[in-house]
């Protein structure tokens, strides 16, 4: 289980927000982020990656205190066990796909993890392809492909699919779907997209203002008329 | 009758200087990037003097430093039995000195040009900041560590003042090119001085030239 209890000050273009983000998340599920921009849904990735310091709380993964501002503990990212997406792929230019993957693995980890994730995100062709060659889903299958080298426990989706045409966003979507499952991942998946957001979860937090504003099914929380405009289209 | 030793002596020195300086100077402008203390700035203003002071300052003051009269350059002698002053050890010391911001600030410049969700993919992938460095940061500015190589190396051939202050005017051991030039316009040897200075002039256009072309192919290939 994930025990989330966050706050944190933000600075952004539309002045200033309070980020208060307290949420139990249980093993396995997969749970998106929902909210417009601006609300903070970068900043809780961030924070639970370690990438950002909170200003105050807690956040305690399978039983591992990963960030407490009383005990000024403070994991840092390279320990916590984590995957991360980001939208603008963020593929290592001067190595090749198979390279990409390869620098995630860890002192004496086998190889063989690299060939079976090529394999699975169908990538097998393009393995001694450089980054700035391929399209934009290829790249980010990359990404999502090198985050699963080190078995992470928990999985973080930053918008990782907005760059994407429909077609290449429903595919990768299957991948995600079949890699959370295959790898038995937590997931937190942050979307604007409300199509994304029925299809991948079962459970939605809505995110306004720096709030958690809603917390259930997709069809229990989102707006009901954005939903009724997806149906009619 | 022309003397190439000077030639030879002036590209010891710029060698050993650029790769010194190489070793220093990547560190230095790693920290100068991404670094949050509050004296960042007065080490990068001190990295940077080189750039406004007159070259004659600067080796007044290493000059100084390193004369055993005074208590560094006696330290060095007594414990070390080494002399700084008017010897080609002086000089290298001196040199890197002097080029320390015509290798550190292209460096700097090249780290910021790395987008941040690089760096933060390697820290999330395990990686320590040193491993990022090597594998990451260095490897994708190629272009950067060139032009920083390059421009320390031809500001080093093309000093005058602070290798005269530190170095003197020794034949075969601090006598550098500028200064050689400098005597033969003295002596009135036009012809020699016009030799030297060709030689140095072509030299430093043909540095440029490859400095911009190389940034030129580089920026061709994006980063990202």
């Amino acid at each position: 289980m994930i025990d989330i209890n966050i706050s944190k000050k933000l600075f952004g273009a539309n002045g200033e927000l309070n980020l208060r983000f307290n949420t139990k998340i249980l093993s396995k599920e997969f749970v998106t982020i929902y909210g417009p921009s601006g609300a903070g849904k970068t900043s809780v990735i961030r924070m639970l990656a370690g990438l950002l310091a909170p200003d105050s709380g807690d956040i305690e993964v399978e039983g591992n205190v990963w960030f407490d501002k009383e005990k000024k503990l403070n994991i840092k990212p390279q320990h916590r066990n984590i995957g991360i997406v980001f939208q603008e792929y963020s593929l290592f230019p001067n190595m090749t796909v198979r390279g990409n993957l390869e620098f995630a693995l860890e002192k004496n980890q086998s190889k063989n993890i690299v060939d079976e994730l090529l394999q699975l995100t169908e990538l097998e062709q393009l393995h001694n392809k450089k980054p700035n060659l391929l399209s934009g889903g290829q790249k980010q299958r990359v990404a999502l492909a090198r985050v699963l080298i080190r078995k992470p426990k928990l999985l973080l989706l930053d918008e990782p699919l907005s760059a994407l045409d429909t077609e290449m966003q429903i595919k990768l979507q299957d991948y995600i779907l079949k890699v959370h499952h295959e790898f038995n991942l937590t997931t937190i998946l942050v979307s604007h997209d409300l199509n994304e957001v029925i299809k991948m979860s079962k459970r939605v937090l809505v995110l306004e203002d720096g709030q958690i504003k809603k917390d259930g099914s997709p069809l229990d929380v989102l707006p009901i008329n954005s939903l009724r405009s997806l149906i009619t289209r | 009758m022309l003397d190439f030793e000077p030639f030879f002596l002036t590209f010891k020195l710029a060698f050993a200087t650029t790769l010194l300086l190489f070793i220093i100077g990547t560190p230095i402008a790693h920290w100068l990037t991404f670094s949050r203390s509050k004296f960042k700035v007065l080490i990068e203003a001190f990295v940077g003097l080189p750039l406004v002071l007159p070259p004659s300052v600067l080796g007044f003051y290493l000059l100084l430093a390193f004369s055993p009269q005074n208590s560094f350059g006696k330290f060095l002698e007594t414990y070390f039995d080494v002399r700084l002053v008017f010897t080609f050890p002086g000089l290298v010391i001196a040199s890197v000195i002097y080029s320390l911001p015509f290798m550190v600030q292209p460096i700097q410049s090249g780290f910021r040009m790395v987008p941040e969700t690089l760096i933060e993919t390697a820290y999330t992938l395990g990686k320590s900041k040193f491993t990022t460095l090597i594998k990451i940061l260095l490897p994708n500015i190629k272009g950067a560590l060139l032009t920083g190589c390059v421009l320390s190396f031809a500001h080093t051939v093309g000093e005058f003042g602070v290798v005269l202050m530190v170095g003197g005017n020794i034949p075969s051991e601090t006598r550098m090119i500028s200064v050689a030039l400098y005597d033969e316009v003295e002596a009135m040897n036009y012809h020699n001085a016009n030799v030297y200075s060709m030689i140095l002039l072509t030299f430093s256009f043909l540095a440029l030239v490859s400095v911009y072309l190389v940034n030129h192919r580089m920026r061709e290939t994006r980063l990202l």
